[in-house]
């Protein structure tokens, strides 16, 4: 039966494919294992472990680094209450993400909005103005931002000279530093996603509900926003996600008590000496993240629907 | 005469606009034109002057980082180049099989992770691995740099192999072709913007990064970004301000490349 024959080498030839597939991308398959995916099981792990007296862990089950995250027990007493410590730091985390994705809404939505509304050329060049600063070492913009906040800045020179102050005010080493220095950083990830799905936006739209005596505020909320929803959500995503596991940025412009949750992680392994802690505080941060993702997620398929 | 209405914009969004541009570029602006200062000032401006590039260029700790940091990023971003070709061949043009999906989300996932997890992750295996193997070399730079940048040079691979027509392929296999001559000659060639492009955003990404090389690198092992890390809260003078000038340019140039690179598929 030639039919069946036929079938069968289509079949043995698909396995081959198969195979021929799994082989090439053994590479890359084990790179991400071994150096990616693997060590972060790792982690899991070392969060059910004992803290060594120097660093790293004994190998023994504790739940006290899960513990931990939550509780403190008084060395003394053995009392247990909250770790306000750690809440407060992951409600400080929280507030300064959704502070910076708001301001980078702000800034970024009005400027992706009027992006989309010019000839290509100009399009063309000011997308292209975004996304240089999108792809500079963020190491180095994070220090620009510190070199201007200085006591011995520029900003605070020049409001001097305004006569503004009489001595330089603090502006380093304050949560005001970390939002203006997370809001510089990732503008472009909340206007490059904007501007995509404003690109494809109907202008005539709008011409047709102004004809149709729409306020300028109606053509805003009633066309615009709901039509360039999913921009605003891979927006908010892409800035608030980041920002909710940064360590860089509060590092170099945070002082010491004004920590967020990627430092508080940094700290266990360094001066705090509790890894299992450490383990434990990130893996919540990863799960927050995809929580994070979830819900933005969600979102953007329910306002599909609609 | 009645005014024009611009139904394109609202009022003050042209304003905001232009104040969302002085804000991304005025403050690397700043940084710039003080690496050029003859003072030893980040605020003042004292006259012109080279002597921080010239300090910066003397300064045996800035060009040892230097070398280690490109080092790294070329071995680091060819070896993902390379791995993420190869996955990308083996996740592209398939109507799919069993594990094509996880080994997409294995391949993509690590982006959504934050680094400073990753870090620490790698921190704990690497400070096993050199307990137990003694080794304390660049190594663990450059494995755990690749993997970061695999994701990097995986995207825009798959992307332009998604993209490409396999009608040309078919037509090499229909007059004989093997498979490694169809391969180097239709499909290695069409890929190769793609490739290109996959490689320059690696090799960024593996130059930038600060957070994983600070937790796995070894004694005396600082490439450029720890390097200024490790300057910033000292008292600084205008030579890290040349510094990241120098980086700067080296940044853009590289950017620009990609730009070239990656508008030539267009046409």
């Amino acid at each position: 039966m030639p039919d069946q024959s036929l079938t069968e080498l289509e079949t043995a030839l698909n396995r081959a494919d198969v195979r021929r597939r799994w082989w090439l991308s053994l590479p890359a398959l084990l790179i991400v294992l071994l150096a990616g995916v693997g060590p972060l099981a790792i982690v899991v792990i070392y969060s059910f472990l004992a803290p060594g007296d120097y660093g790293d862990v004994v190998w023994k089950f504790s739940p006290e680094g899960w513990f931990n995250v939550l509780f403190t027990k008084d060395i003394f007493d053995g009392t247990i209450s909250i770790a306000d410590a750690h809440l407060s730091i992951f409600w400080r985390s929280f507030k300064l993400s959704a502070i910076t994705t708001i301001l980078c809404l702000i800034v970024g939505f009005p400027t992706a909005y009027y992006m989309a509304g010019r000839s290509p050329r100009t399009r063309a060049l000011l997308l292209l103005l975004i996304t240089v600063p999108f792809w500079t070492n963020l190491l180095i913009r994070a220090f620009a931002i510190q070199q201007l906040l200085r006591s011995e800045g520029v900003v605070n020179l020049l409001l001097m000279k305004l006569g503004l102050i009489d001595q330089p005010v603090q502006l380093l080493y304050t949560d005001f530093a970390i939002l203006v220095g997370m809001t510089y950083v990732y503008l472009p990830l909340m206007v490059l996603p904007l501007y995509s799905t404003m690109e494809k936006f109907d202008f005539r739209l709008t011409e047709a509900a102004y004809d149709l005596y729409a306020s300028r505020f109606q053509v805003l909320t009633r066309v615009v926003i709901p039509l360039v929803r999913p921009g605003l959500i891979a927006g908010a995503t892409l800035v608030f996600i980041p920002c909710l596991g940064t360590y860089v940025i509060p590092r170099i412009l945070g002082g010491g008590s004004t920590l967020m949750i990627g430092n508080l992680i940094e700290l266990q392994f360094g001066q705090g000496r509790n890894w299992p802690l450490g383990a434990a505080l990130s893996i919540t941060l990863v799960v927050l993240v995809m929580l994070g993702l979830l819900i933005f997620q969600r979102n953007d398929r329910s306002g599909g629907e609609k | 005469m009645t005014r024009h209405f611009d139904t394109k914009s609202l009022p003050g969004f042209g304003f905001i606009t232009l104040l969302c541009f002085l804000m991304l570029y005025l403050p690397i602006a700043v940084l710039v034109v003080f690496a050029f200062n003859a003072g030893t000032s980040i605020a003042i401006w004292q006259g012109f002057s080279l002597r921080w590039f010239v300090s910066a260029a003397q300064n045996d700790q800035v060009i040892e980082a230097s070398i280690r940091s490109l080092q790294i990023a070329v071995v680091a971003a060819g070896l993902a180049t390379v791995s993420a070709t190869l996955a990308a061949l083996a996740t592209t043009r398939t109507k799919g099989y069993r594990g094509m999906k996880t080994k997409v989300l294995l391949f993509t996932v690590p982006l959504m992770v934050p680094e400073i997890v990753t870090a620490v992750a790698l921190l704990i295996v690497v400070a096993r691995l050199k307990v137990w193997t003694g080794y304390t070399g660049l190594g663990y730079l450059i494995l755990s740099h690749a993997a970061f940048c695999v994701p990097f040079a995986y995207m825009p691979i798959r992307a332009r192999l998604a993209g490409m027509d396999s009608t040309l392929e078919a037509a090499a296999m229909d007059l004989y072709a093997s498979r490694w001559q169809c391969f180097r000659h239709i499909t290695l060639p069409l890929l190769t913007p793609g490739i290109i492009a996959g490689f320059m955003l690696a090799f960024v990404i593996s130059l930038d990064d600060v957070v994983i090389t600070e937790f796995v690198k070894s004694a005396g092992q600082d490439t450029l970004p720890t390097y200024m890390l490790g300057q910033l809260r000292r008292n600084i003078t205008p030579e890290i301000n040349a510094i990241s000038t120098a980086f700067l340019a080296l940044s853009v140039v590289l950017i620009v490349v990609f730009y070239l690179v990656s508008n030539r598929k267009k046409t």
